[in-house]
């Protein structure tokens, strides 16, 4: 059913339709209003769900982990600070292959403290072992929960899931969302099946030290099933589109407009909202540009974005995170995917914008498509403020 | 609760370990409808060594400092499922586990009220890592960060209450015990699971290596303990002090002399009067002077 | 394809800890024993079982040899004697 509804109300609406047994989250900004209206709903009887307060994020994380042990389906979510301080549960989660599923609200990381959007947070935790897709709007916020579910307790995955959605843009945004109906819920999740679990009918010890001899082979399984789990996004995504009339393609990338296009910028979340604009504008000139959307950040589709890219002359890598003393994070996967093939782009510039909630504006689009030019970049900031950088400090 | 199919044998304790005494009680004590959530430590590390495993009970382990939260978040998963009522909930760990690093998520789960058992081992000093001190080291312990030396007498500050602290939340019932008193571990173990509710029990575990006696010497190492006044054995219900293991007290000397952990103080009468004192305040805080009946 | 590491209890025989023993194991004299299984509560191995007077015994495979069974009787019934071949107690 079609609403006008705030972000958050959305995700809290088709968390309920997924019907976790056990909630647990700690508050912080922006991810408040999804908890909130859990914790309402529970309250009125409109959701049958054990809603654990807990003290920190860190049992936030622990809680739903003794809860997926349980073979209970269960649900948390935070950001920043929040990841962070439960960032060795969420390992401890992928490591125990307990099918998780969290929302990660994206927001900057402190020092310095901010609260605004970015994807520092969850791009810090990429190689956590869970599977991450990143939503462009609300109605991809609200479908990626249903098909995080569906992906985290497939038999053949049995991975955590994190959706990651831009806070405040996506979180405190008001759009209109087709809100899933229960039935057709039903009819493409169905209920969890665990494959193991605490059970007294059948006793099982889990979390065991693992010496020498045994550690290597269970991050190996872990990283088959990052590799498999790209083939199950497309299955999933049939799926979804067979009882729900939406159509994510493969759920690895969304190609807009590259057919013939010389100039392409890759993003990540709202952001791309943004760049199809530009991207439709500059098309009308008739300038050949384009976007490729990264939706699968892990596992990354770097078999996909090759098939994309692989005629673009110029490729721009926007990214909205920054990993300090090195390349930016999506820019080093777009450049590897190319290393050592015959064909690619013959510039990959990375730009790296919107940091701390810096808007990121039509007119940052243009500078970007801009300074793609024959001179690689490798690596710079865009919409920095020169008067903010002084030479010394305490001037 | 012979050959127990709930704490198997071949699991890896040192001989003479007080903790595995006090966990095959605990759990058989408990019986084979509880899970248990485990912290990292000996216990985890001795009992569930790939691909082996001690535990006839379903059994996780998580982190170090998160046996409460995952305890909670078991505990939730059985209401939902309908099957709290049925089955146990214990969530256990050593003395830095739960006094320092795990503090804050049982205080949690005390606050929430959950319908679980916290059991600490407490043999006083992060053992499995090779005998660092803890919150919970006594006074004037030797332990590896808390050597004794020309300018130190060990540990300088006193052991962290945490019993008190658990009290302080008005729970239903928080005990200590002793692995040389096991019957009444097993009686306050099985109080304990018959009540709803957040429960706290400290258990006190000599450990024969970091403590340095010899293996055979658990049973009077951990009596002199309590009958020297520095472990006092008492229980709380509801944050009120509802009964206590009367002692007739000995001089501290008496344990101290029986491990190596405090040989450095065995010449130092000064020292030894400080520790006196803490054992004095004790018998008195908690009435555990045995009074001459009449 | 994927690979959490769990046990089942069903599937763990233990290590061999008896082999740990290289001084001393205990020997159940069968004598003076009054079934009060305190040996049997205070093994940190759980390897004593018996239920009746005089009927309690050690699985070696698993004795450490730490003795506090033989600490812990109240009728000194149970000895620590020698682990060398042909002592007491030793098949």
């Amino acid at each position: 059913m079609k609403e006008f509804i705030e972000g958050s109300h959305a995700i809290a609406e088709v968390v309920k339709s997924c019907k976790p047994g056990v909630i647990s989250a700690y508050p912080i900004t922006p991810q408040t209003h999804i908890v909130e209206d859990l914790a309402q709903m529970v309250s009125s009887g409109e959701l049958k769900s054990q809603f654990v307060n807990v003290e920190s994020e860190h049992s936030a994380a622990s809680v739903v982990l003794g809860g997926s042990a349980c073979g209970v389906r269960v649900y948390t979510a935070t950001s920043s600070q929040g990841l962070f301080l439960m960032q060795e549960v969420v390992f401890n989660i992928a490591g125990m292959r307990l099918p998780v599923v969290m929302t990660c609200a994206n927001r900057a990381i402190s020092s310095p403290i901010n609260i605004w959007n970015d994807q520092q947070d969850s791009i810090s935790l990429r190689d956590a072992g869970w599977i991450q897709i990143y939503a462009e709007d609300n109605q991809e916020a609200v479908d990626f929960h249903l098909i995080a579910y569906r992906l985290a307790e497939d038999k053949r995955v049995m991975l955590p899931v994190m959706v990651c959605m831009d806070g405040f843009i996506l979180t405190h945004g008001m759009e209109t969302v087709d809100i899933p109906e229960q039935e057709k819920v039903n009819k493409f999740l169905p209920a969890y099946k665990p494959l193991y679990k605490l059970d007294t009918a059948d006793p099982i010890s889990m979390g065991l030290l693992a010496d020498p001899d045994y550690y290597m082979e269970t991050r190996f399984a872990l990283q088959e099933t990052m590799r498999e789990s790209i083939v199950y996004l497309s299955e999933i995504s049939k799926e979804f589109n067979n009882v729900f009339g939406r159509d994510y393609k493969d759920l690895l990338v969304e190609e807009y407009q590259l057919k013939d296009a010389e100039k392409v910028i890759v993003a990540m979340g709202s952001v791309c909202g943004t760049i199809k604009e530009v991207v439709d504008e500059q098309r009308a000139k008739g300038k050949k540009v384009g976007l490729l959307r990264i939706i699968s950040y892990r596992p990354f589709p770097y078999a996909r974005v090759y098939e994309a890219l692989k005629d673009v002359p110029k490729v721009a890598v926007l990214d909205k995170s920054v990993s300090l003393g090195a390349y930016a994070p999506i820019a080093v996967e777009v450049k590897s995917t190319f290393f050592g093939k015959k064909k690619g782009p013959k510039v990959v510039s990375s730009f790296v914008a919107g940091l701390g909630g810096r808007d990121i504006t039509p007119e940052t689009i243009y500078e970007v498509f801009r300074r793609l030019s024959a001179k690689e970049v490798n690596f710079d900031f865009v919409d920095l403020k020169p008067e903010l950088l002084k030479e010394e400090y305490g001037e | 609760m012979e050959n127990s199919p709930l704490f198997k044998c071949g699991h890896t304790a040192c001989a003479g370990c007080g903790q595995a005494v006090a966990a095959r009680l605990v759990i058989e004590s408990a019986g084979a409808n509880t899970i248990i959530a485990n912290s990292t430590g000996c216990l985890e590390v001795f009992t569930t060594k790939y691909p082996e495993t001690a535990w006839g009970v379903p059994w996780i382990h998580s982190l170090f400092e998160n046996s409460a939260a995952v305890a909670s978040g078991i505990e939730a998963a059985l209401i939902y499922l309908g099957k709290k009522d049925t089955i146990n909930v214990i969530a256990q760990g050593g003395d830095g586990s739960t006094g320092d690093i795990g503090l804050q998520a049982i205080s949690g789960m005390l606050e929430r009220g959950h319908d679980i058992l916290y059991a600490c081992y407490d043999n006083e000093a992060y053992m499995n890592t090779g005998v660092q001190r803890s919150g919970l080291t006594p006074f004037d312990t030797n332990t590896t960060t808390s050597p004794a030396g020309a300018l130190s007498s060990g540990n300088l500050r006193p052991k962290k209450p945490v019993p008190e602290i658990c009290a302080a939340h008005g729970i239903p019932y928080v005990a200590t015990a002793s692995a040389g008193f096991p019957q009444d571990l097993i009686r306050k173990v099985k109080k304990a699971i018959s009540i709803k509710g957040p429960k706290y029990i400290q258990i006190h575990v000599p450990c024969p290596l970091g403590w340095r006696h010899e293996s055979n010497q658990m049973l009077p190492v951990a009596r002199m303990a309590v009958e020297t006044g520095l472990y006092p054995l008492f229980e709380y219900e509801f944050g009120v002090l509802s009964g206590r293991k009367q002692i007739v007290p000995k001089p501290v000397e008496e344990y101290l002399k029986l491990q190596g952990r405090f040989k450095h103080l065995l010449n130092n009468p000064g020292e030894i009067k400080k520790i006196q004192e803490i054992a004095d305040n004790n018998i008195k805080k908690y009435g555990l002077k045995l009074e001459a009946q009449g | 394809m994927f690979g959490p590491l769990t046990v089942k209890p069903k599937n763990s025989k233990g290590d061999k800890t008896g082999s740990w023993r290289t001084l001393l194991r205990p020997h159940y004299l069968h004598k003076n024993c009054i079934a009060c299984k305190m040996c049997l509560m205070i093994c940190p191995e759980g390897c004593v079982s018996g239920k009746e007077k005089n009927a309690f015994s050690v699985d070696y495979t698993f004795c450490k040899g730490c003795g506090l069974c033989a600490d812990i009787c109240p009728k000194k019934d149970i000895e620590m004697v020698s682990e060398e071949p042909n002592s007491e107690g030793v098949s």
